[in-house]
């Protein structure tokens, strides 16, 4: 393996998933409905019907192009790409080409990976809109146009990466990006983030910065989730240091492959002679749109706070270990929930411990999302202030919150039925021991003795309060009250 | 009855005053179109059960008209005249005709065209070729074919055409009508099928300016639908009508105007020129300044060509979408390669197919610098030219085609190439979106020709005075084609 150096690029497509409409056309842009029932007549190419931009769209897709330090375009226009596919209803779908002017371009990324802090270059960031969906059965396949025309970001990169953790860690950092700039929930499953992986090999004694020391480019195709990303490189690297070991690669021609995730290989599709010509050219229905230097601005300052500047301020502000503040940032759906929990006035260790410790673990082995459950921050700030005062032990509030999440019951409720709630004011404890202690004078005789009586007064509390008695205060109390007779 | 003669205001106050009434008017038009369907075949379809609206104060409310097969009518055939889509019944009205509806305006038949707008004969449509109502034998011209052929022939005062290259302002020529295209982007396009988005144009023919006025009025207006459309309720085009020419300033262009640059002309054409050369003296008469100008040869040469190269690198992307799976009749195949191409083989004349093989290899990326990419450039000096001549001049005059309407029999005869810019030089105002205006001129061989007007961007109100001053100085306002001249 150290013979050889690996050189992948990613195309990384992602749904923005965060408008009302879609990027062309006034339909919702939603992925959960009915099949074919979010459409306008432009998204299934009625004769005469023309895209209109959506301004959302384009702003969110800047907003990437920003944070990815790209250059914007002095100018946004769009343009059309020629072929016919049973997905694309005019026959053309709408894109920007990488050059010269899509929504950025040359920017650059910082990532984490194992530890070490890398960088990949931006190649571009490019708006387009999404094709249909199909499947396809055994006799027939379906086409749903909801996702027709639905906002697609296309990120592509410079070939940066030399290992599939690098990829897969830059991806990782993008979809949080994505996630906590409001673009996009880039939820694999939901379809929402599709990648394109290109991987060549190269002798690693030869120079890298030198073009011409590159090995063939060889392109896959729809890899839709990253654990697909890790394995389709890891199987091309090894394909291709075979060729290599067995002398063949000189002759193995540019192509492009697909990843096949049930025999977890990569397929060849078609080679270089076959490419498509897509006849790009500008969309004339789209007027040249003049880019303003104050709506840029205006879009830099309504950048929401990134995964990082989180995690700052969870270790410098919160004193969060590395670890957590890591582990809370990691899902925007959780850091969310955990700054709400803040808010509602929950402490910032403990709520970092209820999240990390239990709650995660619960998500995790159920296989749900935080949004998908019933407890709300709120609810659990209530169980964390029902143990700071006294009203449950630690131990109860565990089962409190399983309770409130499998029986979706509010907090105060599974106390009630559960009968956790403690007795502890002394007002009605008092009274109740006195006359108790008042009714069994010859035990207190035996008690002086030596006799060990308390035990049975504590279950006479306890039999009378329905074991709802706080323990400690029940014992404190009976304690005193043995003392003073 | 003979009221379809009549301009739209005289109509109106017929109306207003109860002299007759919605439905009288429509039933008259039916009738005509009947009519004129047997002897010139100018309708795809003729709305037999249409029936007259109550009168309100919009001058087009109560009024038959016609509409160019290429607008979406809601709940009514709308073919492009291609058998692609012959039996397309769209579900939505395009904006101009969502505009005339709130108008009052009825709608009486959808005209015959040249396939998708495609092709200047009026031959190429599904449903057989439109035949001049001045002379049978003769074409009417294209693509706007049957709306020239039934305004002129007096079905009703207006119909609506739509113009890539002149396929409004030629036929009105050819029909002895007036043919208006206004300012790119001031009538929304949605609805209406594209042809080449880039150049498309929507516009009405009418006998009189002061109807093109009225009409454009009422279609024009931004579309929140239409991104290339634009505010222009500041303008009103016919309350901004006045006869007052003094002082304007026209140009001609002496490389296609002087009859010097056909050493092979025909009698026709001289006649067609001499005319010409006529109603410039009436400009001057009328207190206009009018001069030659000259503008390079090369690039005038290069302007058909690069129309070519355009509009069929448009077309084949714009007619990506009759492949017949959602819409249209489904071709035969195992499997939707195969049904889209039965489709489109069987669906698009050859005329249309010839430029999609055009359109495909212009934009290859082999060609695309050689062709597409320069046709883009050329385009642009062209419109940098015209723009010249508007620094100094309200207006550019031209006389159309190279005379009267061909016959039929003629259309295959090699035409002389000295000619192709004087019969394609229309195209210019598509490249640069021009408001542009045909207005007939006289006859030549007892056919009528036509001149025309085109101005700046935006400047439609002095391009419609212009017209309309000249107009008023010509005795051929509401002529109808003598054939059919029902006294």
């Amino acid at each position: 393996m150290n013979k050889y150096k690996v050189l992948i690029g990613l195309e990384m497509h992602c749904e923005i998933s965060e408008t009302n409409t879609k990027v062309f056309s006034g339909a919702e842009n939603s992925y959960k409905d009915e099949p074919n029932s979010n459409i306008r007549p432009v998204d299934m190419a009625f004769p005469g019907t023309l895209p209109v931009v959506n301004k959302e769209a384009i702003k969110k897709a800047l907003m990437a192009s920003l944070i990815l330090d790209c250059k914007q375009p002095e100018y946004i226009y769009f343009e059309r790409k020629n072929y016919y596919y049973p997905d694309l209803p005019k026959g053309f779908q709408i894109t920007q080409e990488t050059k010269p002017a899509p929504m950025g371009i040359y920017g650059r990324l910082e990532y984490e990976c194992n530890g070490e802090i890398k960088v990949a270059r931006i190649n571009n960031i490019h708006l387009e809109e999404d094709s249909a969906a199909t499947d396809h059965f055994e006799s027939y396949s379906t086409i749903n146009y909801n996702r027709a025309g639905v906002p697609l970001l296309e990120l592509v990169t410079e070939p940066d990466f030399r290992s599939a953790d690098e990829a897969v860690a830059f991806l990782e950092t993008m979809r949080s990006i994505y996630q906590y700039a409001g673009i996009s929930e880039a939820d694999s499953m939901k379809g929402q983030v599709r990648c394109d992986v290109n991987v060549s090999i190269m002798d690693s004694d030869k120079d890298e910065t030198d073009t011409n020391n590159w090995g063939t480019k060889i392109e896959i195709k729809n890899v839709n989730s990253f654990g697909g990303v890790r394995e389709a490189i890891n199987y091309e690297i090894g394909r291709q240091i075979a060729l290599k070991e067995s002398g063949e690669y000189d002759s193995m021609e540019q192509q492009t492959r697909r990843w096949d995730e049930e025999s977890a290989t990569t397929i060849y599709m078609r080679g270089k002679v076959d490419a498509i010509d897509y006849k790009y050219f500008v969309e004339p229905n789209i007027p040249k749109y003049k880019l303003s230097n104050e709506w840029l601005e205006e879009i830099r300052k309504s950048i929401p706070t990134l995964p990082n500047e989180r995690k700052e301020k969870y270790i410098k502000e919160y004193g969060l270990s590395e670890v957590d503040a890591k582990t809370i940032i990691k899902d925007k759906k959780i850091s969310d929930f955990y700054e709400r929990v803040i808010e509602a006035g929950g402490d910032v260790k403990s709520g970092a411990n209820w999240i990390t410790s239990i709650i995660l673990g619960y998500l995790n082995k159920t296989e749900q999302e935080i949004t998908d459950i019933y407890l709300t921050p709120e609810m659990l700030v209530e169980i964390m202030n029902m143990i700071n005062e006294g009203k449950i032990s630690s131990k109860q509030s565990k089962d409190v919150l399983n309770k409130v999440i499998e029986d979706k019951k509010e907090p105060k409720k599974v106390v009630k039925d559960l009968g956790m709630t403690k007795i502890s004011d002394e007002n009605i404890l008092r009274p109740m021991i006195v006359e108790i202690l008042e009714s069994h004078l010859e035990l207190i005789e035996e008690h002086r003795k030596g006799r060990n009586v308390f035990d049975f007064f504590v279950g006479q509390v306890m039999k009378q309060t329905r074991g709802q008695a706080d323990p400690s205060l029940t014992a404190k109390i009976l304690r005193e009250e043995i003392e003073k007779r | 009855m003979n009221y379809m003669n009549k301009s739209i205001k005289e109509l109106h106050d017929d109306l207003i005053n109860g002299r007759v009434t919605s439905k009288q008017l429509v039933e008259e038009s039916i009738k005509k179109s009947h009519e004129l369907q047997d002897e010139c075949n100018a309708f795809v379809t003729i709305l037999d059960d249409v029936e007259g609206v109550e009168v309100n104060d919009n001058l087009l409310s109560g009024i038959p008209y016609g509409v160019k097969d290429n607008y979406s009518t809601k709940g009514i055939l709308t073919t492009g005249s291609s058998n692609t889509l012959k039996d397309y019944v769209p579900f939505f009205d395009a904006t101009a005709i969502d505009k005339l509806n709130s108008a009052g305006a009825v709608k009486v038949n959808k005209t015959v065209m040249d396939e998708f707008g495609m092709g200047g004969t009026g031959t190429t449509g599904h449903t057989g070729v439109v035949r001049n109502p001045w002379d049978l034998t003769r074409i009417c011209s294209g693509s706007s074919s049957g709306s020239a052929c039934a305004v002129a022939a007096g079905v009703y005062p207006y119909a609506l055409g739509t113009d890539t290259g002149d396929s409004i302002r030629k036929p009105a020529a050819y029909c002895g009508i007036v043919g208006y295209k206004p300012t790119y982007g001031m009538i929304s396009r949605y609805g209406v099928f594209p042809f080449a988005s880039s150049l498309d144009h929507l516009g009405v023919l009418t006998r009189s300016v002061e109807d093109a006025a009225i009409v454009v009025d009422t279609m024009k207006g931004i579309d929140p639908n239409d991104m290339t459309s634009w505010d222009s309720s500041h303008i009103k085009l016919y309350e901004s009508l006045e006869n007052n020419p003094k002082g304007k300033k026209l140009c001609y262009v002496k490389e296609f105007c002087d009859i010097s640059n056909y050493p092979n002309a025909d009698e026709n054409l001289k006649a067609h020129l001499e005319n010409f050369y006529k109603t410039i003296d009436k400009c001057r008469e009328l207190g206009m300044e009018v001069e030659e100008v000259s503008v390079n040869r090369d690039l005038l040469n290069a302007s058909y060509s690069t129309y070519v190269v355009i509009h069929s690198a448009e077309a084949t992307s714009n007619m990506s979408n009759l492949t017949g799976i959602i819409f249209g009749p489904r071709g035969e195949g195992n499997n939707y390669i195969d049904m889209m191409k039965d489709h489109r083989t069987k669906g698009f004349s050859p005329l249309i197919k010839r430029r999609f093989i055009i359109g495909s290899y212009v934009l290859q990326a082999e060609n695309k610098d050689r062709y597409f990419n320069n046709a883009q450039r050329v385009r642009r000096l062209i419109v940098d030219a015209w723009k010249d001549l508007f620094k100094k001049y309200d207006a550019v005059i031209s006389p159309i085609g190279t005379g009267p309407a061909k016959k039929f029999d003629d259309l295959d005869k090699k035409y002389d190439t000295n000619t192709i810019t004087l019969d394609e030089h229309l195209q210019i105002g598509n490249f640069g979106g021009f408001p542009s205006i045909t207005i007939p001129n006289g006859f030549v061989d007892g056919l009528p020709v036509g001149v025309n007007i085109t101005g700046n961007c935006y400047d439609d109100v002095n391009v419609l005075n212009i017209a309309y001053a000249l107009e008023s100085s010509m005795e051929y306002k509401g002529q109808i084609a003598r054939r059919f001249h029902h006294e």
